[in-house]
């Protein structure tokens, strides 16, 4: 018997249950997949909004504007890849200006600081490479970057720490209240019980609350497609770059990553399947074609890869947060943009009301820092040294495109919440991220995993599930 | 720091040819860094015959060709580095690696040669739309798990690109029981080699799609079908054309990129056409010292023509380092007329007029051809081709002579002409 469910691993169900850790209680994450961040979590713009876009007095602006605050100190704390590079809003067209105007004045209401309008020829001193045709921008200091999975990953770890468990492989397919007590059904028949479930399950987030609450909820699937380009030309970008919205449409961003790649979309589809997170050949030449009025001299030549995620667009168009009309039932609903800025916010306020309602002591033990894995390619040689000296495995590079060594490798694996799969290790140690695309580190990361996990190569998984990297041995 | 006269990066086939032959012209003093645990390069998973006809005048599997060299490595006693990473390479020649006992290391060479050979173009570069589940591999990582591992990575294969990885794996596969239903290649020519088309497809009855494309892949978890199209003149798919094959894998052969990263960080010119450096006859590029041989120079199809090409490395980087050669002023080598590059890209007007090869590629299939190659004006070599393609690799060799008229040239000019070259 727990106190708390938290149903979903993606960045919300993660942050939830490390806040929630803060307190004395039983806890629990049933994530369906093999590991956390695998829903929208993973294929997201990782952009840390400033908080102009949201509509004043919608629960998007308001956790959007405080989790914005809150990046600095707990990027620092959690020690996940964030940076706060600012972002510009382009204007192309004199005549759209009242548009950015806007922005600002809608900026002004939802209380986002340091925001500024600037000229064309301003915009191009801070980023070369953006369109002469750019006639004014909106500018706003706060904007920042930060690498989503790794994030979730970070707050999951923590949670771990501070106690609470991670079951995988656990799909909901019933939720009932008996009494005071929920029980909740996996697919594959196990039952768990608790005092208080908080239903952080995305794209499927709806489900879950509509097998319960009388007032139901409906998300669609809105698509977005993505490119990402080599770090070779990581130099043309250092801000989030916005198109202006127009009648034409939304437009596409141009953003550099935490880790110096660049990264072109996404595009905006409604999709009937929530599932359906392929990307389509139109939709990708559509964004390219888009990111080129505002970087004319981006190059397809530079695409290293590409993926899509969907957004859980609920009917209301707003975040649904906080408790439902069944009693210790708590929603963390329709998170679409920008829930992984308003994560951490959404999070805190969720925390601190269930604590409230089970009347939580704190848990005076709780430990607010977690280090990441020691990343080689960031190091100095010096620093080089003396990790590789305390640990051989730190001088093996496995991985050439991004320099990760085994000793990484073997770290993602065995630390809380670790990875069992060739996903699970790409996250967290950005093996197989780069150019090549895990072309010449598949073979090796594999027999790691299966080595470190006491498994047969054979069972080594892409992402979990049916995703096994073989089929057998060869004759 | 440590100092070496002769620094080589990578112990494939090119670093090995390259350290034997600067010991043999009397360069001792020689270190080469490999990042693999064993010497041989990519031809350790290469497991097939058909390596060294020109070399040795037979036909070895790709270990066999490898293990010639490593014994000739051995006999002259080159000291060598296992499971060492070169992480940087700076324009003062100085060499940091990376392995478990030595930590870091900073030599500063005389002479460096960079023999880290290539990598293959991944999905991403080729942009397939559809889902991203596992069954999508390069074919050089599809064989190092069946010829290494001894696993199979999977049993309905479709390959895209004909590639001679693309081919042999091809064949490999079907060997290991698996079906592989189709080879489909975008241009209407193969960027293989003729006699692996004929010995690893038409031997075993795959269809070899020309002009055709991989416009989806399907299956969540796994690769469950690939939807195939044909392409128009402008090699855009004409989706009318489209058909879904059923299969749980799909192999990429569609080309391999010279692994440039830290040539880059050294300041070397590359060129966009190879990928390449831009070298010299004395295969030196234009930071002083740091040469370059092998696939990371340009991609080659045969092995036997990566060794020959090292060995001229190597002897250069040693003749370099007593002094007998620099940097001179260059003549350029321009190509023209379906000839796509040369490589030396630059002769240096060193007085030098020892025969020299050229190697080069042409951009399509052509039918008989002249290949000529021109000073100021004046046709200097000349050769019929019935034809030629871009799979295969051109080599021509000039005498003395020839290469006294190039090296005094105000212009040299390669050409394919007559027939249908444009
Ligand atoms: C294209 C796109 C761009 C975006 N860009 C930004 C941006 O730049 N900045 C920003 O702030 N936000 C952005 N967002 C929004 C942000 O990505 C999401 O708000 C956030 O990732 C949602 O997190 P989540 O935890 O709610 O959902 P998810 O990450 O989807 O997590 C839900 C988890 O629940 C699990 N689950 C589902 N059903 C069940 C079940 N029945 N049983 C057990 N587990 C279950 C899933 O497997 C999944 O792991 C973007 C979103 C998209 C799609
Ligand atoms: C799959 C395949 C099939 C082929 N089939 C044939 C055939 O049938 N017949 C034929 O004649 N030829 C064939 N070839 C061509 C021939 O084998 C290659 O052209 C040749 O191996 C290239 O030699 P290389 O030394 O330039 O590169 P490689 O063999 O790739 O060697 C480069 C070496 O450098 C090392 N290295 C790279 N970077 C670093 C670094 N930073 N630090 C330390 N070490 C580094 C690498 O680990 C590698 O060992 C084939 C090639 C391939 C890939």
């Amino acid at each position: 018997m727990y106190d708390i469910i938290i149903i979903g691993g993606g960045i919300t169900g993660c942050a939830v249950a490390r806040e929630l850790s803060r307190s004395k209680a039983k806890i629990v994450v049933l994530e369906k997949g093999n590991d956390v961040s695998v829903g929208t979590t993973k294929a997201n713009s990782g952009i840390v909004h400033g908080g102009f876009d949201a509509m004043p007095g919608t629960n998007k602006a308001k956790y959007n504007v405080l989790g914005n605050a809150m990046f600095d100190k707990l990027a620092e704390e959690l020690d996940f890849p964030f940076k706060r590079n600012g972002s510009l809003v382009l204007c192309f067209d004199e005549t759209q200006r009242g548009g950015l105007d806007e922005l600002y004045e809608r900026g002004v209401k939802n209380g986002v600081p340091d925001m500024e309008i600037i000229s064309g020829d301003e915009a191009r001193k801070l980023e070369p490479f953006i369109s002469e045709k750019v006639t004014a921008a909106l500018y706003a200091r706060t904007g920042g970057i930060a690498s989503p999975y790794e994030m979730a990953i970070a707050y999951a770890e923590n949670a771990n720490v501070n106690g609470v468990e991670f079951k995988f492989s656990q799909e909901v397919n019933g939720v009932k209240k008996k009494g005071e007590i929920f029980e909740v059904a996996c697919a594959d028949g196990t039952v768990y019980e608790a005092k208080v479930i908080v239903n952080c399950a995305g794209m499927f987030s709806d489900d879950i609350n509509n097998m319960l609450c009388e007032k139901k909820l409906y998300i669609r699937a809105r698509k977005g497609d993505y490119m990402l380009l080599d770090k070779a030309c990581g130099y043309m970008c250092s801000r989030t770059v916005f198109q202006l919205p127009t009648k034409m449409g939304k437009g596409v961003l141009v953003t550099p990553t935490t880790h110096g790649n660049i990264l072109i979309g996404p595009t905006s589809n409604d999709v009937e399947s929530k599932e359906e997170v392929n990307t389509t050949a139109a939709e990708l030449a559509d964004a390219f074609e888009k990111a080129l009025i505002t970087m004319p001299s981006l190059s397809r030549r530079n695409i290293i890869t590409q993926f899509s995620g969907l957004r859980a667009h609920e009917d209301g168009d707003d975040f649904v947060v906080g408790e439902s009309n069944v009693k210790g039932f708590y929603n963390v609903c329709g998170i679409e943009s920008p829930g992984l800025t308003a994560a951490p916010a959404i999070a805190v306020e969720l925390a601190e009301q269930v604590a409230k309602a089970l009347s939580l002591q704190p848990n005076e033990n709780f430990e607010p820092v977690r280090k990441g894995i020691p990343q080689f390619s960031k190091l100095s040689d010096e620093e080089r040294r003396k990790l590789i000296e305390k640990n051989p495995l730190y001088g093996k590079v496995v991985c050439r495109c991004e320099a990760v060594t085994e000793g990484e490798i073997v770290d993602s694996i065995n630390r809380p919440v670790g990875a069992k799969d060739l996903d699970g290790v790409k996250r967290r140690t950005r093996a197989g991220m780069g150019r090549c695309q895990a072309g010449f580190c598949t073979p090796r990361i594999m027999e790691i995993i299966a080595r470190e996990l006491g498994i047969e190569l054979s069972e080594v998984t892409k992402c979990g599930g049916n995703s096994q990297v073989v089929v057998g041995r060869t004759k | 720091m440590a100092v070496k006269n002769l620094v080589i990066v990578g112990g494939g086939p090119a670093g090995l040819a390259a350290a034997k032959a600067a010991y043999d012209c009397g360069e001792r003093d020689i270190l080469i860094l490999e990042r693999e645990n064993e010497l041989g390069g990519i031809l350790e998973q290469c497991i097939h015959n058909g390596f060294g006809l020109h070399t040795f005048k037979e036909e070895l599997t790709g270990p066999e060709y490898a293990q010639r060299y490593i014994d000739e490595v051995a006999k002259r006693g080159i000291e060598y580095k296992l499971a060492s990473t070169v992480l940087e390479v700076t324009d003062e020649k100085k060499v940091t690696y990376v392995n478990a006992t030595d930590g870091v290391v900073t030599v500063q060479a005389k002479a460096v040669i960079l023999a880290c050979g290539c990598r293959e173009r991944p999905r991403g570069a080729i942009n397939i739309a559809g889902m991203r589940g596992a069954g999508v591999f390069s074919a050089g990582t599809a064989q190092r798990l069946v010829n290494i591992e001894g696993y199979l990575p999977g049993r309905e294969v479709v390959i895209l690109g004909s590639g001679d990885i693309g081919l042999i794996m091809a064949r490999r596969m079907t060997f290991e029981g698996a079906k592989v239903k189709a080879v489909v290649e975008l241009m209407p020519y193969s960027s293989g080699l003729n006699r692996n088309i004929v010995q690893c497809l038409n031997d075993f009855g795959i269809p070899l799609k020309f002009s055709h494309t991989v416009v989806e892949i399907r299956g969540k978890d796994r690769v469950e079908g690939v939807v195939i199209a044909a392409v128009d003149k402008n090699v855009n798919p004409v989706m009318e054309t489209a058909e879904l094959i059923p299969c749980d894998t799909l192999l990429l052969s569609v080309g391999l990129l010279p692994e440039n990263e830290l040539a880059k960080n050294a300041g070397v010119a590359l060129s966009p056409v190879t990928g390449g450096a831009v070298v010299d006859d004395n295969m030196m590029t234009n930071v002083e010292g740091i040469f370059q041989c092998g696939n990371v120079l340009h991609v080659h199809d045969l092995v036997d023509f990566v060794s020959s090409e090292s060995e001229n490395a190597g002897k250069c980087a040693a003749e370099y380092i007593n002094g007998k050669r620099g940097a001179d002023e260059k003549v350029t080598v321009k190509t023209v007329k379906g000839v796509r590059y040369c490589v030396p890209q630059q002769l240096s007007r060193d007085g030098n007029f020892e025969p020299l090869n050229l190697k080069m590629r042409v951009s399509n299939v052509f039918k008989k051809v002249e290949l000529t190659v021109t000073c100021d004006g004046e046709k200097v070599y000349s050769r019929k081709r019935p034809v030629v393609a871009p799979g295969e690799m051109e080599n021509i060799t000039l005498n003395s002579e020839q290469v006294r008229k190039l090296k005094t040239a105000k212009e040299i000019v390669i050409s394919l002409e007559g027939g249908d070259a444009k």
